[in-house]
């Protein structure tokens, strides 16, 4: 690593390099003014601070959950910040570049140090707010509590102070103006569609020529045009919160280039502005006076240096090592026994995760799992079978079921709307339809049927009459485009549902028992293995649930191979360029309406799986699960949620957000008034912060967020192979 | 395989050669309006045709009606003696392919996926042979990809391969959008205004990848406003002017048509201005101004007259609505 250390003088990976910056060439200003060398100091110890204060006690009573009394050794929700203080203060070391740490972040710790202390001071803030609150008054919270809530704050304060990794870009504002006037774009994107619609619609084409020119070259998909003239920069102006001072700015009047930010009276944080104004060669990239956007501009990873080749085998451990700290993770929050502690826990996980991606950890790991795809594979599987031996109750092996069952069902709608591109706003009722099938042809003493198919021959019904319901309904609806496609599948869902509750023998023939469902679907017994019984493996008792949940995970296993293989290939090639652009895609020869059935097709077979083995795991089919929108997971907005929010078209985006989707109401209980409200808030927040979902796939990535680098590391990850789609979700 | 400007042009077509293309009295109309009125056109094998017109002349309307992305309202295709359902999909499968006025990409796939889409027509592995991997898959799969970096190689795009094609320079994207178009294998191109909004270096580059093209044995149809790409490069002009034919034939001759150059100029102003006819002029005018005054009282009278009368009239063919003014 220390071959590489000149480079990292510029991203300030180490303090002396980044001190002797910070003070050579101030122009890298923090979003808090402060020394480097204090900033570092003070959130190292408001680190070693926190860590002190969680083996205090923070207050008097073990009415609060998890036992914070103890002085001695931490509890409950002070193991969070432990944790968290923990890695702050680590990546603050990794900062005075002790040895044997700086691997925790290669691309600078700036942003890593900064989302962790938040992380943490969150969580404790949260801790002593919840305290407070649950205790009626601050005078329930120790002195260590004070100290811990004092400590982390100044962790806060000394990391916002730290230097960013980056300096700022060379015309600052000309970068903000970019990240501003992106939302503006998209409208203009759509426009351009309209504008051949229009064409299409009429005999107008040529008429559309001129504008279209007009917007095709001020375009910023087009890279080197904004860049290269000075044109678009007035214009944008009005849209930047520092562009209003240009006009009275100092030494700009010759440089088009930046008009804005330089300057401003008043402003802390950037003396090279004021301070040198007229030099020629000052450097033009100032900071902007708005705190949030330096805010934003510290939290910008620097650039990752080439790793060292390890040897394979030291791969192969990193790669278990990741998966096991991310199963230890998992189980962690999945057993959470209360809301409080999972709240913590979620407050530092998402800022931890935000901070491993930013330190560079991801791409490193990510370089690694593409380099050893098997291994990777086969360490996830392992990873989840052996997910059920470290659950200690029957019950969290029940959640972790249903949310293996809601995460597949998401994987499935992916095909349909992540790749395909089709609002399906009904899905759900397709794993109603394989749910329904499985719990008539399995032998419940109630089901209509009276038959009692052997689970293979189940399992083909559920997914043929899924698939035919798929078919079915999508060959009159996918002639339709966008929106109108959303409307008539929702209407298609609830039909599925008023129907299944109609069809009880009063209002129509009795067939699906109404809304009392269909009940008491025997377990399923495979070649004398009774998913029922308790079964002990490596001397560790797997429960009714575990059995099952090994059983949704090849269920799951399948899924995901069949998403990988189908968008890997011609079928999903056409998908996507249907997704696209559909008119182009037929143009190219796509059967357009042809293809979109098969997804259709395609996804309501994977529902209809997951569907059969649902009907097992809870052994009734009642017509209240399939709804469209409800406050229990398995619904199909929340199933598009979980496909948007974890990452469209990915696969361990759908699986994520589907398991946040199932696990955070089902912890949470206690705010279950605001739920759906909070997860409006949360989706909202998301699309403006990330709209490409939490798991992004590299060409998402660079969709949302340009960047100067961004066909250096689409062309970095998929000059391996000709299949860069899946590798880069791998 | 760069496109080479020393490619030594063909010579115009063979006219007795097959025709790749016939297009027999293609009509279209958007209710009222005939965008496109029986219009002929014959490509020949090995022939690059110029489609030339003021805008609106309703080229692109045409190559819609070529293309199947419209129906035309009468008029029939013919592509080497298949008659061309109006379908676009079966256009291009049967070996038309085009590109767009307006480059249309697919702006989220790799510059190699995109050609990889154009060979979907080719290629037939269906959904089960992908999910199962069976040995053709891979052996259609590599072919694919084989295919596509040629054509990557021969628009010179080869190391883009891996960009995303929004992130390509304009120019790029036009020749990605023809290697795309390529990859279906097609008999005949249809370039829709390739070289708009290119600068002068551009075009000649697009000339010699026409060239280039037609030098594989692909026949051209091109849509184009630069005069200059037209006339180098076509063995066969044809002008629309508000969906007609104007005329046909070589570009000298395309080139020295009154007709054509009343189309797009104007009509010429005769003869030198002189003073008698100056004064003519000045008399006439005020003859006329004399007589518009008169015929202005008159209307005016009728007018009102006639707007007490239609008052009630729902479709006043004055009335203005504010989106009529919108320049879209």
């Amino acid at each position: 690593m220390t071959v590489r250390l000149p480079r990292r003088h510029t991203a300030g990976g180490r303090p002396s390099a980044a001190a002797s910056a910070a003070s050579a060439a101030p122009s890298v200003p923090a979003t808090i003014p402060l020394p480097p060398a204090t900033a570092r100091l003070l959130t190292g110890a408001g680190a070693l601070l926190a860590i002190v204060s969680t083996f205090l006690a923070w207050t008097w009573t073990t009415s609060f959950p998890g036992n914070l009394t103890v002085t001695g050794y931490p509890g409950g929700l002070q193991n969070i910040t432990l944790v968290g203080a923990a890695l702050t203060l680590l990546h603050v070391l990794a900062g005075y570049g002790v040895r044997g740490l700086r691997w925790l972040a290669p691309s600078g710790t700036t942003a890593p140090t900064v989302l962790l202390a938040l992380g943490t001071f969150a969580a404790t803030w949260y801790t002593l707010g919840a305290i407070t609150t649950d205790l009626g008054g601050l005078v329930n919270l120790e002195p260590g509590g004070f100290l811990a809530g004092g400590a982390t704050l100044a962790a806060v304060l000394g990391a916002l102070g730290l230097p960013p990794a980056r300096p700022y870009p060379d015309r600052s504002d000309h970068f903000d103006h970019f990240e501003h006037t992106e939302p503006p774009e998209r409208p203009a994107r759509s426009d351009r569609a309209g504008q051949a619609e229009h064409a299409g619609q009429g005999g107008h084409a040529e008429h559309a020529n001129a504008s279209d020119h007009a917007h095709v070259s001020n375009h910023p998909e087009v890279p080197a045009d904004p860049r290269l003239s000075p044109g678009p920069i007035p214009s944008h102006a009005p849209t930047t919160p520092t562009a209003p001072t240009a006009p009275g700015t100092p030494g700009t009047p010759g440089t088009p280039g930046t008009p804005g930010t330089p300057g401003t009276p008043g402003t802390p944080g950037h003396p090279n502005a004021l301070g040198n104004p007229t030099i020629p060669g000052a450097p033009k990239n100032t900071a902007p006076a708005n705190p949030w956007h330096r805010f934003r501009h510290s939290l910008t990873p620097g650039r990752t240096p080439a790793p060292i080749p390890l040897p394979a085998w030291a791969d192969i451990l990193l790669i278990a090592a990741a998966f096991a700290l991310g199963l230890g993770l998992f189980t962690y929050g999945i057993e959470a026994e209360y809301g409080e502690l999972f709240v913590g826990y979620l407050l530092l996980t998402c800022t931890g995760l935000a901070a491993v991606g930013r330190s560079g950890l991801t791409d490193r790991l990510s370089t690694l799992t593409a380099r050893h795809h098997t291994i990777t594979l086969t360490a996830a599987f392992i990873a989840a079978a052996a997910f059920p031996l470290t659950l200690t109750s029957d019950a969290y092996t029940n959640l972790a079921t249903s949310i293996l069952i809601f995460a597949t069902v998401a994987l499935g709608l992916n095909v349909v709307v992540g790749l395909a591109g089709l609002l399906d706003l009904g899905y759900v009722a397709f794993l109603g339809v394989g749910a329904y099938t499985a719990a008539l042809v399995s032998g419940s003493p109630e089901s209509a049927a009276g038959v009692h198919f052997p689970f293979w021959a189940a399992i083909l019904t559920g997914i043929g009459t899924s698939l035919v319901f798929g078919v079915l309904i999508g060959a009159p609806t996918l002639r339709l485009r966008g929106d109108y496609l959303a409307i008539v599948t929702l209407g298609f869902g609830e039909i599925f549902r008023i129907t299944m509750l109609n069809l009880n023998g009063k209002t129509g023939p009795d067939i699906t028992n109404g809304a009392m469902g269909i009940p008491n679907v025997p377990d399923l017994a495979i070649g004398g293995f009774d998913f029922g019984d308790t079964h002990d493996l490596l001397g560790t008792p797997i429960g009714r649930f575990g059995n099952y949940y090994l059983l949704m995970l090849l269920a799951t296993i399948a899924v995901v191979l069949v998403f990988r293989r189908a968008a890997a290939s011609r079928i999903g090639r056409a998908w996507i360029a249907i997704r696209e652009d559909e008119t182009a895609a037929t143009a190219m020869g796509i059967n357009a309406f042809r293809l979109k059935l098969l997804a259709f097709a395609l996804g309501a077979a994977l529902a209809g799986l997951a569907g059969t083995v649902q009907a097992h795991v809870i052994t009734t089919a009642t017509p209240d699960q399939y709804q469209f929108a409800g406050t229990v997971p398995p619904n199909s907005a929340f199933l598009l949620a979980a496909v948007i929010l974890g990452g469209m078209g990915t696969i361990t985006g759908p699986i994520v957000g589907a398991a946040l989707l199932y696990l955070i109401p089902n912890k949470m209980d206690f705010m279950q008034d605001y739920q759906l409200l909070l997860f409006g808030v949360a989706l909202i927040l998301l699309m403006r912060f990330r709209p490409e979902g939490l798991v992004a796939d590299r060409r998402k990535r660079l969709e949302f967020h340009d960047d100067a680098d961004t066909t250096a590391n689409v062309s970095a990850t998929d000059s391996t192979g000709a299949t860069p789609l899946t590798r880069a979700e791998a | 395989m760069a496109p080479d400007a020393t490619t030594a042009p063909t010579g115009p077509a063979d006219p007795a050669a097959a025709p790749v293309l016939t297009a027999t009295g293609v009509t279209m109309r958007f209710g009222g309006l005939t965008a496109v009125r029986s219009v002929d056109l014959t490509v020949h094998d090995r022939q690059i045709v110029g489609l030339i017109g003021p805008n609106g002349a309703g080229k692109t309307t045409f190559f819609n009606c070529l293309t199947g992305l419209y129906v035309p309202t009468e008029g029939t295709v013919v592509y080497r003696d298949t008659v061309l359902p109006a379908k676009p999909h079966l256009v291009t499968q049967a070996g038309i392919a085009r590109t767009f006025q307006n480059i249309r990409l697919f702006p989220s796939m790799t510059v190699l996926e995109n050609v990889l889409v154009g060979r979907h027509t080719r290629t037939h592995e269906g959904l089960f042979s992908a999910l199962l991997r069976s040995p053709g898959f891979h052996r259609a799969e590599r072919a694919s990809h084989q295919r596509a970096r040629e054509l990557l190689d021969f628009t010179g795009l080869a190391d883009k391969a891996d960009h995303l094609a929004r992130n390509l320079p304009y120019g790029e994207q036009r020749r990605l959008e023809i290697a795309r178009a390529l990859a279906s294998d097609p008999g005949l191109l249809l370039l829709d205004e390739p070289t708009a909004g290119m600068n002068p270096q551009e075009t000649r580059a697009a000339e010699h990848l026409v060239l280039a093209i037609r030098d594989q044995g692909i026949a051209v149809l091109v849509i184009e406003h630069d005069m200059r790409f037209i006339f180098n490069l076509c063995d066969h002009v044809a002008v629309l002017v508000q969906g007609r034919k104007l005329v046909e034939g070589t570009p000298r001759t395309v080139q020295s048509d009154e007709r054509v150059i009343a189309a797009y100029l104007g009509t010429p102003f005769e003869g030198e201005p002189g003073q008698d006819e100056a004064a003519e002029v000045e008399a006439a005018e005020a003859a006329r101004a004399a007589e518009t005054a008169a015929a202005a009282a008159a209307m005016a009278a009728r007018a009102q007259a006639e707007a007490r009368e239609r008052a009630p009239g729902p479709d006043e063919p004055t009335r203005t609505h504010p989106e009529e003014n919108d320049p879209r």
